[in-house]
């Protein structure tokens, strides 16, 4: 077990700071330090806040981590640091203090990319991914389809979303029915004591977009669709049945992204379905998808909530398995990049 | 004892290693890469190299040394979460020093020293004839700043090349950056003193912009 790679995961790219740390794929430690309350009066993350927050929260958060797994900087083999993509003030913020302590304890430093390691992160719970799989991203910043090819080298992107992304929607639709940021956690609970009775339209669906369109996401028209029902009932002066709303709006998203995904793993003969970001924290999203995959003898892999969401743990499980593949560290002048592609999985 | 200086408030990117010795200070290598956009990427290559100049390791170090700003927010951070980061990997000191006090007062003149802000604005401190800072730092229009600060005779610093003709002082080319030497003295002694770490905390003087939701994409990405 000892001879496995210890590994340090940053996570800076949006409104966390996590310092995760695993050995092999065992998890050791999982601190996470959070800015969202700064935000929510926002209705969404103020990148120059989010920033602050991060220069405050690493020092510390690396402690927690440390003090978790019991072991110091000097043991560490490796520190794995998210590079993009994201927002580029907080990406910096955590590149440049992964790149601080892998100088002064004099260890490799690999830049990595944050939708990869939301597909890693699940190895943490069940073990090596088969390859090829097929990976469903979703959470505020992203939608995607990827074909996994190997970890470690080949994320191919199949499709993602062409408006808003999952999370967004689920955001937006909960202010729009008053409830608080981030939205998916209020949406999922007031969902479940609700009917999804209402039709509400699925995104790039039809017959017609399949050519141009058929592992890609459209949300922002459910969005509206949602805002147009809501405001009829408030202008007819009549109650808005609220968890009905919220049951019938994230049905219609889990039944396109729980489709196409099984969709994707058909087409290239993938039989395995891993699901990651934030959003894979939905109830309804893992049930729907469970239940689809069984049918046509497709195992569905989704990590723990905890996991599914942003964290430095799961930036550590993608610099492990790097590591372990013989992968080199990236150079000491490693930028964050915001817009960094999917197709580069370390830089 | 060694050392490590970092600063990152202006354009020049700046590490060096400093020897502080039971009676004074002496530089003993120093880089510096002047570039507004890249401090992230200028960083760690140049402590990396200014070690090796020096001929020390990083388990040569006693202290870190930081300019705390003012400065542009995002590259202002580099150096203070390298300092930090370095400083608890270390387990040794890090300490913070206005990085105006170490481009700081033209000896014998009342001196304005100012910093390119951004947005039009300076980040300035007044410091007196002793070089003792007696005003700032604040952030404000250049032409406001000169105002504030009264009784100055002579400017000094990028941001006072950049709008002298707005200041109606003399302004002088050197230093235009924070001066490692500087850093080295207005910490000397608490590295002398063995005194404990401080948290770097960043002289932002500007609120964060903070786009209210309403109108606007409330996820920013
Ligand atoms: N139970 C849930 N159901 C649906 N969406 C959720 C749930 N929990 C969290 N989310 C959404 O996940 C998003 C956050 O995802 P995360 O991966 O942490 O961050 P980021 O979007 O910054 O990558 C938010 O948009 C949030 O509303
Ligand atoms: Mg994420």
């Amino acid at each position: 077990m000892t001879d496995e790679p210890l590994v340090l995961g940053i996570e800076t790219s949006c409104d966390e700071t996590g310092v995760g740390i695993v050995r092999g794929t065992t998890l050791l430690a999982d601190a996470l330090a959070s800015s969202v309350d700064l935000h929510a009066r926002f209705g969404g993350v103020v990148p120059e806040v989010a920033s602050r927050a991060h220069l405050e929260a690493m020092v510390p958060t690396m402690q927690r981590a440390l003090d978790e797994a019991g072991v110091t900087l000097a043991d560490v083999d490796a520190i794995a640091v998210t590079s993009g993509p994201g927002l580029a003030g907080a990406l910096l913020v955590g590149v440049a203090a992964a790149k601080g302590y892998a100088v002064a304890a004099e260890k490799p430093v690999y830049g990595v990319n944050h939708l990869a390691a939301h597909v890693a992160v699940d190895t943490l719970e069940h073990g090596p991914l088969p390859e090829p799989a097929i990976a469903l991203l979703v959470s505020g910043g992203h939608s995607s389809l990827l074909l996994v090819d190997d970890l470690a080298g080949g994320v191919t992107p199949l499709g993602s979303t062409i408006d808003d992304a999952a999370g967004e929607a689920f955001d937006k639709v909960a202010r729009l029915l008053g409830m608080p940021f981030p939205g998916g956690p209020p949406i999922d609970r007031a969902a479940r004591d609700g009917q999804a009775t209402i039709a509400f339209p699925r995104g790039l669906t039809a017959a017609k977009d399949q050519a141009a369109h058929r592992f890609d996401f459209s949300f922002s028209g459910l969005k509206t669709a949602v805002a147009r029902w809501v405001e009829a009932r408030e202008r007819a002066g009549e109650p808005v049945p609220v968890n009905d709303v919220a049951a019938s709006f994230q049905d219609a998203v889990c039944d396109v992204l729980t489709a196409k995904a099984i969709d994707a793993c058909r087409q290239h003969g993938v039989d395995t379905l891993v699901i990651g970001g934030g959003v894979a924290a939905n109830s309804r999203l893992r049930a729907l998808a469970e239940e689809r995959a069984a049918k046509v003898g497709i195992t569905v892999r989704v990590p723990r909530p905890k996991l599914c969401t942003d964290n430095g743990a799961m930036v550590a499980a993608l610099g492990s398995h790097l590591v372990a593949a013989g992968v080199r560290p990236s150079r000491l002048d490693l930028p964050a990049d915001s817009a960094m592609p999917l197709t580069l999985v370390s830089v | 004892m060694l050392v490590l200086v970092l600063d990152t408030s202006t354009p020049a990117v700046t590490a060096a290693v400093a020897d502080v010795t039971p009676t004074g200070h002496a530089v003993v290598a120093e880089l510096r890469a002047v570039d507004g956009r890249a401090h992230g990427e200028l960083m760690a290559p140049e402590i990396d190299e200014v070690l090796r100049k020096a001929g020390a390791s990083v388990r040569d170090l006693r202290a870190i040394v930081a300019g705390t700003g003012p400065g542009p927010f995002t590259g202002l951070r580099v150096g203070l979460v390298t300092a930090a980061s370095m400083g608890q990997a270390l387990g040794i000191p890090a300490h913070g020093v206005c990085s105006l006090d170490a481009i700081g007062g033209v000896p014998g003149q009342v001196t304005l020293v100012a910093t390119d802000a951004r947005r039009r604005e300076v980040y300035w401190a007044l410091y007196d004839q002793a070089g003792a800072r007696v005003e700032g730092p604040h952030v404000d229009l250049p032409e406001a700043a000169v105002e504030r600060a009264a009784g100055a005779t002579v400017a000094v610093g990028d941001g006072a090349m950049k709008y002298a003709d707005r200041l109606g002082l003399e302004v002088r080319d050197e230093p235009r950056y924070p001066r490692v030497d500087a850093f080295v003295r207005l910490a000397a002694e608490r590295v002398r003193a063995g005194a404990p770490s401080e948290p770097l905390t960043p002289l932002y003087l500007r609120r964060p912009d903070a786009v209210a939701a309403g109108g606007h994409k409330p996820v920013l990405r």
